[in-house]
This record gives structure tokens, sequence and C-alpha cells, in this order.
């Protein structure tokens, strides 16, 4: 029973990782790059609803509220200042250019918020804290749920937006071929600055669940975007419910690793992702002939 | 017309880099040991920056994980170490380790392109760091000091490191000068400026990246040997951090991403603005990944691939150029 309570707190977790991964795998989605800066973007959304719950006493899912608007102006303004100029000189450029961005934006928050870790726990009231026993040692908390759903919601939400609406439709035909898009009249450049602005909002809920499942500080930012990845990965890269699945994968992967030992659960998933980019990608079978 | 690989300036140049080696090699002879340990973190800084280039430059390789192997370097050296072996010695079984490392990495690493590569690379310093910190006999999570070093005399122990730096920085170097030059160097240079078209050429691409890989994985190993001999004490926390990465990126796309000299003007800027801030601090940090991340975007072949551009200097040469005739004549 304890290996299936581990493996349905993996569910949670992985859930929380799926939000994560969301905006990177949109971006990835719409415009090839990864955004090195994702998990510090995340971290910096945290830290905005942070501010917000210090200064006016809200609860921080009210915070959050408040703070989807500037994360959504930042997702633009990214694009259009750095991203954009990045895409146009080749496949390394947007990398470096946005593993310039990280260590800026960790040290900047470095700057202002000290490096103590923070949490949002506290502001969120009874949900961090309720859980209730569904069966002998299979414990269920509420906030594991919350995040569940909301990480379905976001993405049936993405889903529908882009099978159902027009925006969705231009989003996609610039996915498939940017230059055909062009031609029947979609402005591109609009295209991929709200991609990146919906990423960059999903990556603030994410700082959201990360703030009040945990604790986090200014260079918290690089896990998270290594954890994201790992989903985005696992799940195949382009595809949105892929992701989910592949979040919850590292999850379940990360709890069942605790259970053999405690500092074994963030290698587990490691190697669950190195399993599946040699699975994808091959070179098993030179390995397995260089070990031989 | 005619074409060459030498011109007046860059053999001048060339000897002139034997002279400073030759210079540099007297240094622990004249100053106190707390400049040799300065110009220790010089070297380690060009041999990283000259290593990270040769994968992004040359291989179109974009790391964010070397910092693995500068971790099983400086690690190695004290395993050897711990183990009986003189630490001169440990240090170099250190670096083959690496080396040796490297070739199964490389097997499935290199099958992965652009963002794969790079959080792939980061991800598998990760896991050596996780198994390093698992260790007890490496000290765990808190570090561990390399106590055999002690037997010599600081001063003749920095000597000798400084010494170790230097030889390395210089073999390294000269290997990929010579790599570069050969007609192996022609085809990594056809890989790096389009990978497709060298390949549908006959070039043999993931051998070439391969060779690259491993040297990079030797050199980076190097450094982290270095950097234990120079420091004495290391832990996971810092020896695998991914700042490594961070100054390795900022050296070479400030220095110039794919030329010979840039990489070794980029570590003499980066050791100058250490030795000016050396409080560092968060401001320090958010300059550098400002600047590293304004020159991807703006001067994407970075102070030295400008000025080669607007000058045709090349000091060092490994490629050729065109002479005109009419030079030719002037210089007749």
């Amino acid at each position: 029973v304890t290996v299936l309570n581990a493996a349905l707190q993996g569910v949670f977790l992985g859930a929380f990782y799926a939000v994560l991964a969301c905006g990177l795998s949109i971006m990835f989605g719409v415009m090839r790059i990864i955004n090195l800066a994702h998990g510090d973007v995340a971290v910096l959304g945290a830290y905005i609803i942070f501010v917000i719950v210090e200064r006016t006493g809200v609860s921080a899912f009210v915070a959050f509220a408040i703070a989807l608007p500037v994360m959504i102006l930042l997702g633009y303004v990214l694009q259009l200042t750095v991203l954009e100029r990045s895409l146009k000189a080749g496949i390394l450029t947007p990398l470096l250019a946005t593993f310039g961005l990280s260590i800026v934006i960790q040290n900047l928050l470095q700057l202002a918020f000290s490096p103590d870790v923070r949490s949002l726990g506290g502001s969120a009231g009874s949900l961090t804290t309720s859980s209730a026993q569904v069966a002998s040692g299979l414990s269920v908390s509420a906030l594991g749920i919350l995040v569940l759903m909301v990480a379905v919601l976001v993405f049936g939400g993405l889903q529908i937006f882009l099978s159902r609406t027009r925006a969705g439709w231009m989003m996609r035909a610039t996915a498939e071929d940017i230059d055909a898009a062009e031609l029947v009249g979609i402005n591109s450049r609009n295209v991929y600055a709200w991609a990146t602005a919906i990423a960059v909002a999903i990556a603030g809920l994410g700082g959201l669940f990360l703030g009040i499942r945990s604790v986090f500080d200014p260079v918290s930012g690089p896990t998270q975007l290594i954890f994201a990845f790992e989903a985005v990965v696992i799940g195949g890269m382009g595809s949105l419910w892929g992701t989910l699945l592949g979040g919850i994968a590292l999850g379940v992967a990360q709890t069942l690793g605790a259970q053999v030992h405690p500092q074994f659960a963030v290698m587990a998933g490691h190697l669950l992702f190195l399993a599946v980019l040699i699975a994808r990608f091959g070179g098993g079978r030179a390995l397995l002939r260089a070990a031989r | 017309m005619r074409v060459a690989r030498w011109t007046r300036t860059s053999k001048f140049f060339t000897a002139g880099t034997g002279l400073v080696a030759v210079l540099l090699a007297c240094v622990p002879l004249v100053f106190e040991p707390d400049v040799v340990q300065k110009l220790t973190t010089l070297l380690i800084l060009v041999l990283l920056a000259a290593m990270w280039n040769a994968l992004a430059g040359y291989g179109g390789l974009l790391s964010v994980g070397q910092q693995a192997f500068i971790g099983i370097g400086a690690y190695g050296t004290v395993y050897f170490a711990g183990l009986g072996i003189t630490p001169y010695v440990a240090m170099l079984l250190a670096t083959l380790l690496a080396g040796l490392i490297a070739i199964p990495i490389s097997l499935f690493a290199l099958r992965l392109r652009a963002a794969q590569f790079a959080i792939g690379m980061w991800v598998i310093a990760e896991v050596i760091s996780i198994i390093v910190r698992l260790n007890k006999n490496l000290g765990a999570g808190t570090g561990i000091s390399l106590i055999q070093l002690n037997q010599f005399d600081p001063i003749f122990r920095q000597a000798y490191t400084f010494w170790l730096a230097l030889a390395f920085t210089i073999v390294f170097m000269a290997a990929l000068f010579f790599l570069l030059r050969s007609p192996l160097g022609a085809s990594l240079q056809a890989i790096r400026d389009d990978e497709d078209a060298a390949r549908s050429l006959g070039v043999r691409v993931a051998a070439r990246k391969r060779l690259l890989f491993v040297l990079a994985g030797l050199g980076c190993g190097a450094a982290g040997v270095l950097i234990v001999a120079n420091t004495l004490f290391i832990e996971p926390g810092s020896i695998f951090s991914v700042q490594w990465s961070a100054y390795m990126i900022f050296m070479v796309l400030v220095g110039g991403l794919g030329t010979f000299e840039g990489p070794i003007l980029g570590a003499i800027l980066l050791f100058a603005i250490q030795t000016t801030f050396t409080q560092g601090g968060p401001w320090y940090l958010v300059g550098l990944g400002a600047t590293a991340a304004l020159f991807a975007l703006l001067l994407p072949r970075g102070l030295w691939g400008t000025i080669e551009e607007r000058l045709g200097l090349r000091l060092l040469p490994v490629g050729y150029r065109v002479v005109e005739a009419k030079h030719e004549q002037r210089a007749a």
C-alpha cells in the first residue's frame, strides 16, 4: 500500500510538473525553441504573488489573479525584445540568450529578495493542510486534487483554444508553416508573442503551486526548468497531452524513487528522462556494445 | 592570387605566443604565491573557454553540462590520491578518467540536438553530482579536501600547480590548434557552418563531433583537476554548479564563438572582471548574464570575431586566406 500511496502522491506531484512544463511545451510546439529561463520565470511569478500577498494580505489565489496580467505582459514583451531577435539568428542563439536571461533573473531576484527561502503556503488558507484518508494508508490532500484538476483544466482549455478558436487556428497554422501562414495574412509576430504570453502566464501558475507546495528561493529556477523539460521530453516533444502524461510519469518516478532512498527521488526522474532519450534517439545499442 | 595561411602579423604573433608561454613558465620563480594562484585561475578559465568553444564553436554542440567533466576531474584527483597514488600522477589519471567517461556519454548524447543536447548534458551532470553526494567516501554533500597535497611546501605546491596548469593549457590549445589546421579541421569548420551540407559532401559528422566531445571532456576534466589543486577543497554543490557553464558561455560569446583567439580574450576579460569585482555578488552576475545575452543577440561573432572581420586580422592562423596579387608584389 505504501508503494501505491507513493504512486498516488507521484500523480499529484506530476500534475504540478505538467503545469510547469506546459508553457515550455507550447513555446516548443509553436516556435521550436526552448526557453532556458522558463523555470526562473515561474519563480519570478511566485515572487510577484508573494509581494502582492505581503502588501495587501489577500490569499495567494487572489494574488495570482492580480499577477496574471503582469505575467501575460511580461511574456509578450519577452518575445518582442529577446526571443524574436534570437529566433532569426539560428538554433543556438535562443538557448544562449535565454540562458543569459536566466542568470539575470536569478540574480535580480537575489538582489530584491535576499537569498532567504519563501513560501506561499501560509497564505493559501486551509487548503495546504487538509487531506482525506481514502483507504488505510492511502491519503489524498486537497492541494494535490486541486493541482491535478487545474492541470487537467489548463491542458483541456488549451486543447479547446487550439482546436476551436480562430486565434488557436492561427497559432497552429503558424506552428505548421510560418511562411504559408504569413501568406494567408496571419501576423506571425503577434501569434508568437501571444504564444509566449500564454506560456509565461502558465509558468506563473506553476510558480503559484511551487510556492504553495513547498518553498522557493531566487535560484530555484534551474531545477524547475530541468523537471519541466524532462516532463516535455518524456511525454514527447511537441505534444500537449503528452506533456501532461510526461509530467505525471516524472512525478511517479520521483516518488517511487524516494521509496528506495530519499536522495534517490530526483535521480529516478533523471534516469527515466535519460532512458526515454536513449529509447527515442537510439544509442542504446552502441552503449551496450561499449559496456561489453 | 594565391592562398596563404600565414601573414607577417600571424607569424609574429605565433612566435610571440611561444615567448609568452616561456615568460609565463618563469612566473612562479618571480612572483608571490598569491599572484601565482590568481594566474592559475586565469589559465583554468582559458582552458575552459577553449574547450567550450571547441564544442559549440566548431561542433555546434551547446552544452550546459560540462561541469560534469570538471567534477569528474576534481573528484577523480581526490579519489586516486586517496588510493595512495602521488597527487600529481593522480591528476593525470583523473584527466584521463574524464576523457574515458566522455566516450560512453558521447554514444548517446551526440544523437541529441540543440536544447535536447544542452539540457541532456545538464541532467547528466546532475546525475553524476547525485552519485557523488551519495558516496560517503567522497565526502558526500559536504565536500572533501585534497590533503595529500599538504605534504608539499605551499610555495612549491603553488608553483607545481601553476606549471601543470600552463602545461595543460598549452597541450590542449595546441591539440585544438593543430586539429583545426589539419584536413580534419576543415571538415569541422564545414560542420560548424552547415552540418547538413557537410554531411552531404561526405564528412563523417558523428565521428568528428565525437572527437571534439572527448577532447572537451578531457580538457574540462583537466580544468577540474587544476581547480582542486588550486583550492585544495571541493564540494559537489560548487564543482558541479551550472555556474561553470555560465562562465564558459560568457567567455566564448564575448570573445568570439568559433574563433580560435576569441575564447582567450574572453577568459582574460572575465578574469579582469573577477579581479576587479572581488566581492562578486549578484550585480556582477546580472552583468555577466546580460552581457552574454546581448552578445548572443547583437554581436554573435563576439569581440574577436568582429575585429577579425573588420581588420582581416588573424593572429593564430587556423584557416586560410586569399592574398591578392597586388599585396603579394608589395610583400615581395
